[in-house]
């Protein structure tokens, strides 16, 4: 269910690693969580990030999550699509629904994340 | 039910509802030449007297009221409004007064505001009042500036404030509006404070601690004066939601707690009318030492009468425009005079009484997150309904089709899935019965006919509206004006 | 009296069905040294026609009523149309709750739903909300929004704001890094565009101006709009006497990017100051920021068109800490009342409304300022409010017209010393012709 080449953080990113190239989004249970998302709310390109530090905001009906860097990068490219079509956060979480992408400054930050068997792991000790 | 249209649908030119006595004044073109006119008001309204009165009163018929309807939501407390509170409101000499009238002339008027600041100490043990604030929210950013200026005069304001992760959100939000940075202490398997992560987090650098008592799970903070201990020793301060005071009204007094602050909704536990969304008041009551930090004007009894003294260099400054929301005031001290000290005591006892009522009869057929005693409110979950696919919202849209007002929804966010129900104590015996029959049938429902739960409400004007697409393309206006 | 519904065989049954044999054994989870041990001092009980001439009783210590007043500033007579009271007085409009099931409350959303039409319709702007407290906080939120919107440490503050909207927004801010500037008014009672213009820089997140101001004068909005605009700052325009945006060009056609007032002038009475009504306004672009509730427009689940509480991610229920505001009531039934009144009086009725305060204001200025001894202060054009300078000093006046029962307007030297001897008039639709001769002739009589 959970893509294999990907990290995951405990507060439900996911990050893919290409090389020095990061991509960044969250996944299908945060998605669930949320509900419908209306609105996201997205950094500006060129944005330094740290690990942990917020990246926008996505808005739901019922609910507001902030979005944390699972990795420390530089922003290079956010995704405008979410501007019109929020709805496809919800529809392709971990496809066309990413958020941003950047360059990683440090490669050894996804040491600190899980990989998707750990990931899964970790969504049954909170659902039970 | 005809589904009413939009006044501006019935709307066209030659058509008026209003006349107004002749100009006996002689009208000089002179007295517009220099004024910035509009030529029109594009778009508004044109209709007889009559439409005017069928589309308000088949408006009035689309909607659940506690006139017609039980609403046991919790932390609102939907409490019976008292018709002749609105009759003393009303009354002319209240209704036409002016706020710039000279103080002499309007004595009844600042006698009710301190009269009613009396009894309000009197009821929570607190030492002085401010009627200011025009909600319990409003209340709350009060109570928050007192906290500030108190303790910057003190050398240090502080930087943080802390909260229960059950809070009600205007909490934090209160906190943060006058500066002050959130910092979340979390529940204990009672769903009480923690003492132990109390007196971690209480330092130095916390201004106050913001809490409710009880708390929105309906639980007494039974630790609650070795909390006061922790944050005083710490020189902190400690700030009372008082949301859920029909719990305690005449029984127990809030400042014999170690709150130095609190703020009270009328509209909850006085009885003032919800008006579909206000208006309200949130008096803010304070300990003699944040006294001097109060809004002003602030109303005094002096050798001539009373006096607005504005003359106060502590104090935060004017939170609103005037005096108070001042008709509800009146309501509220007509409740509280009605009532009297054993009346007010039997709010609490039978609001209790009525809570654990529907508690017992309820807690097998609903998951109860918390099993300590709870007070005039409780939480259930949707946990055992989610096991066939029915969620909270499910279970209230299914109320709508039994002529229930739904409970309060998913919140607090410590118990997932809630139903917090609070009947009050005006509620019949034979209205908390028929709900607990319906939630009953509903909680079967779940079971056997789970779609009939998911897609309710049934029986409404409307069915389930879709709150996707009006946040995520937001019409906030009627737009047949435009081109 | 007691409004409890529970019979003596109710309390028994509801008792046992809980386990318990008194009622003190549901508190048994609250410490005792806690608990009173002696009831409230509080008056025996009233009941209902003892607790009605208590407060007929108490209302006899107020005479301000009887008095023919010109008092203004803030608080406004107006007509209200009698279907406003019978309309508004309907259960079904006081006792609900909050409408966040919308399916049970379309009464309530409706209303709301037209109620921001007509604000966004007289003030020319985009977007409304539900409502806000009233003027003076109203105006402190917009002052907020705009600082979260453009994060400028600066506020620039017309001085003619009102006195009291001028404090609330101080209130506010104090604990935010936000620097309040004033700029001042010229002879003809307008902002002082030339002061404005000194003043201004990019470091203002926010121009905020009232029309008309405190002192009556209606301002060219259109200017200030366009300096505030030269310098990237928000323009914020402050209405208090919402009844002349019946007539007055509307703040949305002089570029203003937010528009916060009070509203009671649309069917409220006076109340001793509350409960009023703010409205707010502004630019759909500005939306994420808007503080308070909005109802807008959806579907229900069968095409059927229906209203619902939106945007509510921006509300402190769900956003917490991160609230755009931290406001959860509205002002509910006072703008229902609103509603009722702006769709009564309807487009001719507005106008004719607004039309009649500035005949009778400017009826009453003219003949006042005739009296030898009388000034007009300042020479801009006026709504329904004026200043009157009084040579002999106002407190001699206006001694003289209690004594023969007019409350004759309110001294301005307490929030501005430098306007001795000044008094603040408001003349309304509701002051009859006669009642202008005598405030004249009154005035004349202890001038000689």
């Amino acid at each position: 269910m959970y893509p294999k080449d990907f990290y995951y953080s405990q507060d439900h990113e996911w990050v893919k690693i290409e090389g020095d190239k990061a991509t960044v989004g969250i996944t299908d249970f945060a998605q669930k969580q949320l509900g419908d998302v209306v609105y996201v709310e997205l950094p500006a390109v060129g944005a330094r990030l740290n690990i942990h530090q917020t990246i926008g905001v996505i808005e739901s009906v019922k609910a507001v999550s902030d979005v944390y860097s699972p990795i420390s990068g530089e922003v290079t490219a956010v995704n405008e699509e979410l501007n019109n079509s929020p709805e496809i956060l919800n529809q392709d979480p971990h496809g066309k629904g990413w958020i941003i992408r950047m360059k990683v400054m440090d490669k050894t930050d996804t040491e600190k994340l899980m990989n998707s068997v750990d990931y899964e792991k970790y969504l049954e000790g909170i659902e039970s | 039910m005809i589904r009413e249209p939009l006044i501006f649908e019935i709307s066209a030119p030659g058509k008026r509802a209003f006349l107004l006595p002749k100009l006996d004044v002689p009208e000089k073109k002179a007295n517009l030449a220099g004024l910035p006119l509009r030529e029109d008001i594009e778009g508004f309204p044109q209709v007889s007297e009559i439409e005017v009165v069928r589309h308000f009163t088949r408006l009035s018929q689309a909607n659940f009221c506690i006139d017609t309807t039980f609403y046991p939501l919790g932390s609102c407390t939907m409490k019976y409004n008292p018709k002749v509170n609105e009759k003393v409101a009303q009354l002319e000499k209240f209704l036409f007064s002016h706020p710039q009238a000279p103080q002499d002339l309007v004595q009844g008027n600042l006698e009710i505001l301190k009269s009613m600041e009396d009894f309000l100490c009197e009821i929570t043990g607190l030492e002085a009042f401010t009627l200011q604030p025009s909600a319990g929210a409003q209340g709350e950013l009060v109570g928050m500036m007192l906290i500030h200026a108190y303790l910057k005069d003190r050398g240090h304001p502080r930087e943080v404030v802390l909260i229960p992760d059950s809070a009600h959100g205007t909490n934090p939000s209160s906190a943060h509006v006058c500066g002050y940075r959130v910092q979340e202490i979390k529940s204990n398997e009672r769903g009480t404070i923690d003492l132990a992560g109390l007196s971690r987090q209480m330092t130095e650098d916390v201004a106050a601690l913001m809490i409710t008592n009880p708390n929105t799970l309906g639980v007494f903070e039974f630790d609650i004066l070795k909390i006061a201990e922790i944050v005083h020793g710490q020189g902190g301060l400690l700030y009372m939601d008082g949301a859920n005071m029909n719990a305690l009204v005449g029984k127990f007094k809030p400042g014999d707690m170690g709150v130095d602050v609190i703020h009270l909704n009328l509209h909850k536990t006085f009885s003032t009318p919800h008006g579909g969304g206000g208006p309200g008041a949130g008096p803010v009551g304070v300990k003699k030492q944040l006294a001097p930090y109060l809004p002003i004007p602030v109303v005094e009894k002096g050798p001539s009468g009373y006096v607005f003294n504005h003359d106060r260099p502590k104090s935060i400054g004017r939170v609103r425009s005037f005096y108070a929301n001042f008709l509800v005031i009146i309501k509220a001290l007509a409740y509280i005079l009605s009532l009297g000290a054993e009346g007010l005591k039997e709010i609490a006892e039978i609001a209790v009484l009525n809570s654990n009522y529907l508690r017992k009869s309820l807690e097998t057929v609903y998951h109860l997150k918390y099993s300590a005693p709870t007070l005039h409110e409780c939480v259930f979950s949707d946990k055992f309904q989610k096991e066939h696919g029915v969620q909270n919202i499910d279970i209230a849209k299914r109320l709508i089709d039994y002529g229930l007002h739904p409970p309060t929804m998913s919140f607090p966010l410590i118990v997932p899935g809630a139903l917090m129900v609070e009947p009050t104590e005006t509620e019949s015996k034979r209205d908390l019965d028929l709900f607990i029959e319906a939630m009953k049938k509903i909680a079967l429902e779940a079971v056997k006919t789970p779609e009939v739960v998911k897609s309710a409400p049934h029986a409404s004007l409307v069915r389930r509206l879709d709150e996707t697409s009006a946040a995520r393309n937001p019409v906030l206006r009627w737009e047949g004006d435009k081109g | 009296m007691s409004y409890i519904s529970l019979s003596h065989e109710d309390k028994q049954k509801m008792l046992a069905a809980v386990g318990i044999s008194s009622l003190e054994e549901l508190f048994c989870c609250i410490p005792d040294e806690i608990r009173l041990k002696r009831n409230l001092n509080l008056p025996p009980p009233l009941a209902e026609p003892e607790l009605v001439h208590y407060f007929e009783e108490i209302g006899k210590k107020n005479d301000d009523s009887s008095y023919l007043s010109f008092l203004g500033a803030g608080a406004y007579r107006h007509f209200i149309p009698y279907v406003v009271d019978y309309l508004s007085s309907r259960g079904e409009f006081i006792s609900p709750y909050t409408p966040y099931q919308p399916e049970v409350s379309q009464g309530t959303l409706q209303v709301i739903f037209e109620y921001q039409t007509l604000i966004c319709q007289l003030t020319e702007m985009e977007t409304a909300n539900a409502s806000l407290y009233e003027g003076a906080s109203a105006a402190a939120e917009a002052v907020l929004m705009a600082h979260r919107l453009r994060g400028k440490p600066k506020i620039l503050l017309a001085k003619t704001l009102h006195p009291q909207y001028k404090s609330v927004i101080q209130t506010y801010v104090q604990n935010l890094s936000v620097e309040i500037e004033e700029v001042n008014y010229s002879k003809s009672g307008e902002v002082d565009l030339d002061d404005l213009t000194g003043k201004i820089d990019g470091e203002m997140s926010a121009v905020v101006c009232q029309s008309p101001n405190f002192m009556g004068i209606v301002e060219n909005l259109d200017r200030i709009a366009e300096l505030a605009r030269k310098h990237q700052a928000l323009f914020i325009v402050v209405v208090a006497e919402a009844a002349s945006l019946g007539i007055l060009k509307a703040p949305g056609a002089c570029g203003a990017d937010i528009v916060a007032g009070e509203g009671q002038s649309f069917g409220l009475p006076l109340s001793f100051g509350g409960p009023y009504l703010g409205f707010m306004a502004c630019k759909k672009d500005f939306i994420r920021q808007f503080p308070g509730r909005i109802a807008g427009e959806t579907k229900d689940a069968e095409g059927k068109r229906g209203f619902v509480l939106t945007l509510s991610t921006r509300e402190q229920h769900i956003r917490r800490e991160k609230a755009t505001s931290n406001i959860c009531t509205n002002q509910a039934w006072c703008a229902l009342r609103a509603t009722i009144f702006l769709e009564t009086l309807g487009r001719e009725g507005m106008r004719e409304l607004a039309h009649q305060n500035i005949q009778k204001a400017n009826y009453a200025l003219e003949n006042l300022a005739r009296i030898k001894g009388v000034k007009r202060r300042f020479g801009g054009p006026i709504f329904n409010e004026f200043v009157l300078e009084i040579d002999a000093g106002w407190p001699k006046a206006e001694d003289f017209l209690r004594k023969n029962g007019i409350l004759g307007g309110l001294s301005l030297e307490p929030f501005f010393p430098e306007l001795k001897n000044c008094a603040l008039l408001c003349v309304t639709e509701m002051h009859k012709k006669d009642d202008i001769d005598k405030l004249v002739r009154l005035l004349g009589e202890v001038l000689r």
